[in-house]
C-alpha cells in the first residue's frame, strides 16, 4: 500500500476503495461512508452575502460492522453531531457517499432514504425538546410505524411492547404525556421510539449526557442489554470518554470536521497515536485526589470552523508541531503497521518531514 | 460539623428553603448546616434537582423574594445574610462573596463591552474613576489567562469563545476581590480540554488570592480536581461531608457509595454498571423518613420514621445515615 502524505485528496476512484479499507472493523460491514462532506454557508451581512464557510463535516470515512458499537468523540463544533445528521439524512451532504448494507442511500439504485430509516434510527441529547409535547408516550412511538404503513393496532401493540423492552410499565405510560416524565424516563421513551422500526442500526447522539450519573448508569446498561436482544449495531456520539471507553468497541476521533484517529478501544486509550487524542485523554478528569493534574494538556479553545488552520488543523494547539505540518494536510495512515489503527498525523507517516517520523520508507 | 470556629468565614446553620406555588410547596433546601473556612474549597455534590444551586443562592439572596422563603442563619464574614436589608446585601455582592455561572453568555449583558461591565462594577463598589477602573480590569483580563487583554476589553460577549467567556465572568467575580467565591457549574458547559484549564485556574487564584470557594457540581471528576471537602447533597440535605480523599476513598452513605459505583470508569469495560434504583424523589412530597430510603438496599422501619442525622464516619467526615456503609466493605466496586 502505498500512502498519500500530499495535501491534496488522492484520485477519487483510487482512493475511495482505500479509505474504506482503512476505517474498517473487520466484520460484516453494514455501513459504509465514503469522504462525506458537509459545509455551511456563513452569511454576514446584506452586503457580505458569503462571509465564509463552516467545513463541519470534511472528508469523512469510515466503515461499521455488524454488531460493533463504533464511539465517536471529539470537542463541541468537531462535526460529530453534523456527521450524524447526514447519515439520517436529517440533511443533506454535499458530496460523499454512504452505503448501508451494499446499497448506496438516495442513490436511483440503490435505497431510498425513506427505507433506509428502516435500517437506521437515531436518539438525540434533549429528551424533552425531540418529543412532541402533545402526543402521548403512545402516539409518540408509533407514530414513525403508522407513517410506513403499519395499521394502528399494530403500532400501538408495538408501542406497548417497546415500553416494556425499555423498563416502563405500559399500563402507566401509555397515556403520559412528555411533561410527564422524568429525564430518565423520558430518554428510555426516545429509545422505544427509535427501535419501533425494527433498525439494525442506531445512532445515539449525546443520548446519555444530559442524564443524572445515577439514571445514567440505568440508561446505559438498558442500552447494553437492547444490542444483545436485538443484535443492534451503534454509532456513539459522546464528548465524555469515560462512556464512550465503556461502551465502544472501536473509536473515531474527530477534530474540526476531520477524522484525525480511528481504531480500537484499546488502541485509541492505550495506545494513542495522535497528539490530539492524548490531549483529550490528559484532559479526562483524574478520579484520585491524590493525583490531580497540574498542567493543562492543551491550551485554548478549539479553534473556530470557519476558515479552520491550513495543513494539519491541529497544529496551531500541537505542542509538535513543525514547518511542514501547517503546509501539508496529513492523511490517515497505519500506525507502526497494525492492520485497524489509523492516526492522522506526520508523527506516525514514516518518512515524512516531521522530525518524529518513524525512519525510512515502508 | 455546626460548631462555630472563630475565624469561619462562612457559618450556615438549618437553612431551609421552601418555594410555594399555587398548588404546591416545594422543600429544595431542607436543614443543612457547615462551616467554610478563609481559603477552603467546598464542594457540593449532587444530582439535578438535589438543591445544591438553592443553597448556594441562598447565601447571596439571589432567589426570587415573593415565591422562596429562606429560613435558618446565614453569616458570610460575621454579617447575618438573612436579615440583611437590599441595600446592605448589594453592597456585600462583589466585595464579600461573589457568584460565577454555568453559562456566562446569558449572566453578561450582551449590549456592552467585557471591559465596561467589569469597570461597572468597580466604580460602584470603590468609586474610582472610569479610566482607572478599566486598567483594574485590564489587570484582571491579564489574572485570568486572557491572550491579548487588551484588545479583548472591548469585545461584546458574543465575540468570545466558551472559555475565553468564563474566563471573562471569573475576572469580573473577582473584581473586588471577594473572599468567597461561589462557583455554579462554572465548568459544565465547556469541553473537557477546556474544563481542565478552568480548574486549574481557580485552584491557582485561590491559592494567590486566598479566597474560599464553594463549587457546585454534578460530576465527581470535576470535585476531585478541586476539593478540600466534599458535601454530597440528596433532596435538599447534606447526607455525607468529610475532606474530599476521605470520601472518595470510604463513602459511608448508600447514595455517596451508589454514585460512585455508577460512574462510568475504565475499570467498569465488560462490566454491567451497578446503577441506583428509582429516581430522586419529588420535593414536593418528601418521605417522612430518610429521603434515599425508597432506593436503598440497606432501609428499615428507622429509616423510614425521621430522616437520620448526621454521625461520625471518621476524623472531620460525617453521614446522615442509620446503617452506613461499614469501611471494609469495597469502596468501588473493580
Amino acid at each position: 500500500m502505498t500512502d498519500a502524505i500530499a495535501d491534496e485528496r488522492p484520485p477519487k476512484d483510487d482512493a475511495t476503495t482505500q479509505m474504506t479499507a482503512r476505517a474498517s472493523g473487520g466484520g460484516r460491514p453494514v455501513l459504509t461512508v465514503n469522504d462525506l462532506v458537509k459545509h455551511f454557508t456563513v452569511k454576514s451581512g446584506p452586503f457580505q452575502p458569503n462571509a465564509g464557510k463552516v467545513l463541519a463535516v470534511d472528508g469523512v470515512s469510515f466503515e461499521l460492522s455488524e454488531g460493533e458499537t463504533l464511539g465517536i468523540v471529539g470537542e463541541s463544533g468537531c462535526g460529530k453531531s453534523t456527521t450524524a445528521r447526514v447519515l439520517m439524512r436529517l440533511m443533506e451532504p454535499d458530496s460523499g457517499e454512504v452505503m448501508i448494507k451494499g446499497a448506496k442511500v438516495g442513490a436511483p439504485d440503490g435505497i431510498s432514504v425513506r427505507d433506509m430509516r428502516h435500517l437506521l434510527q437515531m436518539v438525540f441529547q434533549d429528551s424533552y425538546a425531540s418529543l412532541n409535547p402533545r402526543m402521548t408516550i403512545e402516539e409518540t412511538i408509533a407514530f414513525g410505524p403508522r407513517a410506513q404503513g403499519v395499521s394502528l393496532d399494530e403500532a400501538n401493540q408495538r408501542a406497548r411492547e417497546l415500553l416494556g423492552h425499555v423498563g416502563l410499565d405500559p399500563n402507566l405510560f401509555i397515556r403520559r404525556y412528555p411533561h410527564e416524565l422524568s429525564g430518565g424516563q423520558r430518554q428510555r421513551v426516545n429509545i422505544a421510539r427509535a427501535l419501533a422500526l425494527k433498525p439494525e442500526i442506531v445512532i445515539l447522539d449525546e443520548a446519555v449526557s444530559a442524564l443524572d450519573k445515577s439514571v445514567e448508569a440505568q440508561v446505559l446498561n438498558l442500552l447494553m442489554d437492547l444490542k444483545e436482544q436485538l443484535n443492534l449495531t451503534y454509532i456513539f456520539i459522546s464528548h465524555d470518554l469515560h462512556v464512550v471507553h465503556y461502551v465502544s468497541d472501536r473509536v473515531l476521533v474527530m477534530y474540526l470536521g476531520k477524522v484525525v484517529e480511528i481504531g480500537s478501544v484499546d488502541e485509541i486509550y492505550s495506545e494513542t497515536a495522535h497528539p490530539y487524542t492524548r490531549a483529550l485523554l490528559s484532559a479526562m478528569p483524574s478520579m484520585d485526589p491524590s493525583n490531580r493534574a497540574n498542567e493543562p494538556p492543551i491550551s485554548g479553545d478549539p479553534p473556530n470552523p470557519i476558515n479552520p488552520p491550513s495543513g494539519c488543523r491541529f497544529h496551531t494547539r500541537c505542542a509538535f508541531a513543525e514547518d511542514i505540518c501547517s503546509k501539508k494536510e496529513p492523511l490517515l495512515h497505519t500506525v507502526d503497521g497494525k492492520p485497524r489503527h489509523y492516526s492522522a498525523c506526520f508523527m506516525s507517516i514514516p518518512g515524512s518531514d516531521h522530525s518524529g517520523a518513524p525512519k525510512g520508507n515502508r | 460539623m455546626n460548631v462555630p470556629t472563630n475565624n469561619a468565614l462562612v457559618e450556615v446553620d438549618d437553612l431551609r428553603v421552601t418555594f410555594s406555588s399555587r398548588d404546591a410547596q416545594i422543600a429544595a433546601v431542607n436543614g443543612v448546616s457547615f462551616t467554610l473556612d478563609p481559603g477552603e474549597v467546598l464542594c457540593i455534590l449532587g444530582e439535578s434537582g438535589s438543591g445544591k444551586s438553592v443553597t448556594m443562592r441562598a447565601l447571596m439572596r439571589l432567589l426570587p423574594k415573593n415565591t422562596a422563603r429562606i429560613s435558618g442563619q446565614v453569616q458570610i464574614a460575621g454579617r447575618d445574610v438573612v436579615a440583611m436589608s437590599d441595600h446592605d446585601i448589594a453592597d456585600m455582592r462583589g466585595p464579600v462573596v461573589s457568584m460565577i455561572f454555568q453559562e456566562p453568555m446569558t449572566a453578561f449583558d450582551p449590549v456592552f463591552t467585557i471591559g465596561d461591565q467589569i469597570a461597572e462594577t468597580i466604580i460602584r463598589h470603590e468609586g474610582v474613576s472610569r479610566s482607572d477602573a478599566l486598567a483594574r480590569a485590564l489587570e484582571l483580563l491579564d489574572l485570568v489567562q486572557i491572550p491579548s487583554a487588551k484588545s479583548r476589553l472591548k469585545n461584546y460577549p458574543f465575540e468570545m469563545s466558551g472559555g475565553m467567556r468564563q474566563r471573562a465572568m471569573i475576572a469580573l467575580a473577582l473584581s473586588c476581590q471577594p473572599s468567597l467565591l461561589l462557583a455554579d457549574e462554572p465548568t459544565t458547559a465547556l469541553d473537557a480540554t477546556v474544563q481542565i484549564q478552568i480548574l486549574l485556574l481557580l485552584r491557582k487564584l485561590r491559592e494567590e488570592l486566598g479566597m474560599a470557594i464553594m463549587f457546585v457540581t454534578h460530576d465527581i471528576g470535576v470535585a476531585v480536581e478541586i476539593a478540600d471537602k466534599l458535601a454530597v447533597m440528596y433532596a435538599g440535605r447534606f447526607v455525607e461531608t468529610g475532606p474530599v480523599a476521605e470520601v472518595f476513598a470510604k463513602p459511608a452513605h448508600h447514595y455517596t457509595h451508589g454514585l460512585m459505583a455508577s460512574t462510568v470508569k475504565q475499570a467498569n469495560k465488560g462490566r454491567r454498571l451497578q446503577a441506583i434504583d428509582g429516581s430522586p424523589p419529588d420535593l414536593a412530597a418528601l418521605p417522612p423518613g430518610c429521603a434515599f430510603a425508597p432506593r436503598c438496599g440497606r432501609c428499615d422501619a428507622t429509616c423510614q420514621s425521621a430522616p437520620p442525622g448526621l454521625f461520625d464516619a471518621g476524623p472531620n467526615h460525617s453521614v446522615a445515615c442509620y446503617h452506613p456503609v461499614a469501611s471494609n466493605e469495597p469502596a468501588v466496586a473493580d
